[in-house]
């Protein structure tokens, strides 16, 4: 039985709809990510969850019961702000204290499960510190620690580690995907950084326009993405326009003169071809032919830029002894049938 | 290499660079902050201090009926004051009218800023002007529009008669209770607008967040906005106390000639009397008195919650 469901979830503000009809199931124990650009509706969803925003329609519900009809206080949910949101003027130990106490729970408990919990974000001797003295990373742990101490049903992550730079990032993804696997609580992520989200969920949910385009294991949606939206989305992706048509062999698509064979079940007509820019090969015989208009060394990879017919192609070539082509060189580029995907194109 | 890690080294090499520089070059001090402050200073020093320091020295001068002020260096004027009850009584009854007048523009400001932060655009902005409206005002026509409403055959007092809530009319003027009533409504804009700069400070998710946690509204506001906002009550109360311990023109068209006030004393002092040395002094001894306490209040709060002052 799913554990946290929600059913055809919408939110207007006047015109403007921000969240359209949005289903979702969320076992027990996953976490989830919420990906998509700005303005696509996955803060308003977790607005709605967390019962700040009230949604126009649908429902949500929690381990069986009705989450919308209780109040955002007593929905027992953990929430980190993009802002963290800390207390500024208590330390990070009343910080984490604060759920606890409104729980009632007695001070020898609450100073143990406060320890506990700060030990566990890694913060163990930084209990006496406020805020403000402390850096972005350590607020987040702080945050994480005061939304994970009151041991919500649910933890709700909004943009959760933007305010951080690169490295810190990836240090606190790691960290988040640890915690995760010790305590096993269900997590919602909201995030507008795909790298983030494939890092860390167990599925993500990409959305666009209020609109969910598809919920899928990361590497699902990566390598079979459901829309050209969601093949932009997930890292980067080569897009050629073509055209579907059916011969005797099957159906095809032709890409400037190349004929690639098409699997899924697609009107003749105009076709687009999606392929991943490092599942793109240089090759000898039959391809696409094309100039590389340039090449950029990225220390692990060499990146070109290679213009075709049918539209400019990035490729990524890994940086290991191989020969690869020169700038202005002619090439003919190609890639197995199984790591492209067709869709219908616009007409 | 990220853009931050460039940028960072970029800077860096310009470090060097400006320390590998010739180091024998004269160090120049920019002059045109100095002349730009100066014609604020003058200002400031001819209008404050000047008069300040001939406030002070007249204050040292003796004043004899038939002699007019004389020329002589003595403290004559303050050991009256600081030994005559009359005094006292006046300079309590300033300090308790300003202290109930603070606490009152707390009590009413710090709330109406929050409820003002909280409502919608046009709504709020509306609400603001209503607020803010009585600063356009001038204070005399304000205070006067109280004596019409204070008065036994007042609007008020009317009213109250009519409706049968109160036999014989309530005296408001030349009291203490109307003093402190106008002196408030003259005043707490001044509350509310210090209150919701701290407002504005305050990470709006910081509320949802106590909210998650499980606390109440209430708790939410008590332990959680209240804190945050001190400073902006503090600062508010500074304002108002200062403001309302030598406040003029209300207490003056209130109060009158029977309820006086440290600034009513030392005006009658000046132009009915004609004791121009005492009523400097007092001026002195209002000026110091509020300086103390309001900078002792301000180390005190300051310490209660030293975090959110950091």
């Amino acid at each position: 039985m799913p554990y946290l469901v929600l059913d055809r979830l919408t939110k207007r503000f006047g015109p403007w709809v921000a969240v359209d009809n949005m289903s979702l199931t969320v076992e027990k124990g996953e976490l989830v990510s919420l990906l998509g650009p700005s303005g696509c509706g996955k803060t308003t969803t977790l607005q709605m969850i967390a019962g700040f925003l009230d949604p126009s329609a649908g429902r949500v519900t929690l381990d069986g019961a009705d989450l919308l009809a209780r109040k955002p206080n007593e929905r027992g949910l953990g929430i980190v702000f993009q802002s963290y949101a800390l207390f500024p003027h208590m330390t990070a130990a009343e910080n984490v204290a604060f759920g606890l106490e409104m729980r009632g729970i007695p001070r020898a408990d609450r100073d143990r499960m406060v320890r506990d919990a700060l030990q566990l974000v890694g913060l163990g001797a930084f209990g006496d510190r406020y805020p403000r003295r402390m850096s972005g990373g350590q607020q987040q742990r702080v945050a994480l620690a005061r939304a994970m101490v009151i041991k919500p049903s649910l933890l709700l992550l909004d943009e959760p580690l933007s305010n951080l730079d690169a490295k810190m990032r990836e240090e606190m993804q790691i960290e988040l995907r640890r915690i995760q696997r010790s305590v096993g609580t269900t997590m919602i992520l909201v995030t507008h950084d795909q790298a983030e989200a494939m890092a860390l969920s167990d599925r993500v949910v990409i959305m666009n326009k209020g609109r969910v385009e598809q919920v899928a294991a990361p590497q699902d949606a990566y390598d079979n993405p459901a829309s050209a939206f969601v093949a932009n989305f997930l890292g980067r992706t080569n897009l050629l326009q073509g055209t579907v048509r059916r011969d005797g062999a099957g159906r095809r698509i032709d890409v400037a003169g190349t004929a690639w064979p098409v699997a899924a079940e697609l009107p003749d007509g105009p076709g687009l071809l999606t392929v991943r820019p490092e599942k793109v090969r240089f090759v000898d015989g039959a391809g696409v032919p094309g100039l590389v208009r340039a090449r950029v060394f990225q220390g692990t990879q060499w990146l070109f830029e290679i213009r075709t017919e049918a539209g400019d192609l990035t490729v990524i070539r890994q940086h290991d002894g191989q020969t690869l082509p020169a700038e202005n060189e002619p090439v003919m580029v190609g890639w197995r049938a199984e790591d492209m995907r067709v869709m219908a194109g616009e007409a | 290499m990220t853009a931050v890690d460039a940028h960072k080294s970029m800077m860096e090499s310009s470090d060097a660079a400006s320390k590998s520089a010739p180091p024998d070059r004269p160090e120049r001090r920019p002059l045109a902050p100095y002349l730009l402050s100066l014609p604020a200073l003058a200002l400031f020093a001819v209008l404050l201090l000047v008069p300040l320091v001939m406030t002070g020295l007249l204050s040292l001068n003796s004043f004899g009926f038939y002699t007019g002020i004389e020329d002589v260096w003595q403290l004559g004027n303050y050991i009256d004051i600081v030994t005559d009850d009359y005094f006292h009584e006046i300079f309590l009854r300033t300090f308790r009218i300003a202290v109930v007048v603070t606490l009152l523009c707390a009590v009413l400001g710090a709330p109406e800023a929050y409820i003002l932060r909280r409502m919608r655009s046009p709504w709020r902005g509306l609400c603001l002007l209503v607020v803010l409206g009585p600063l356009l005002i001038s204070v005399v026509s304000r205070t006067l529009g109280w004596a019409l409403l204070f008065g036994s055959t007042g609007i008020i007092n009317t009213a109250l008669m009519a409706v049968g809530l109160i036999a014989t009319p309530i005296e408001f003027m030349y009291t203490e209770t109307g003093v402190i009533i106008a002196l408030t409504h003259v005043l707490v804009p001044f509350m509310v607008l210090s209150v919701w700069a701290s407002l504005q400070r305050l990470d709006p998710q910081v509320e949802n967040a106590a909210l998650s946690l499980g606390a109440k509204p209430f708790t939410v506001l008590r332990r959680v906005v209240l804190p945050q906002v001190v400073p902006g009550i503090l600062s508010g109360s500074i304002i108002v106390f200062a403001l309302a311990a030598s406040a003029f023109a209300t207490p003056a068209i209130i109060g009158g000639r029977r309820l006086k006030v440290a600034a009513t004393l030392a005006y009658d002092e000046f132009l009915n009397t004609l004791n121009w040395p005492l009523g400097a002094a007092i001026a002195i001894l209002l000026l110091l008195a509020n300086i103390v306490i309001i900078v002792g209040c301000n180390r005190l709060v300051e310490r209660r919650y030293k975090q959110v002052f950091e």
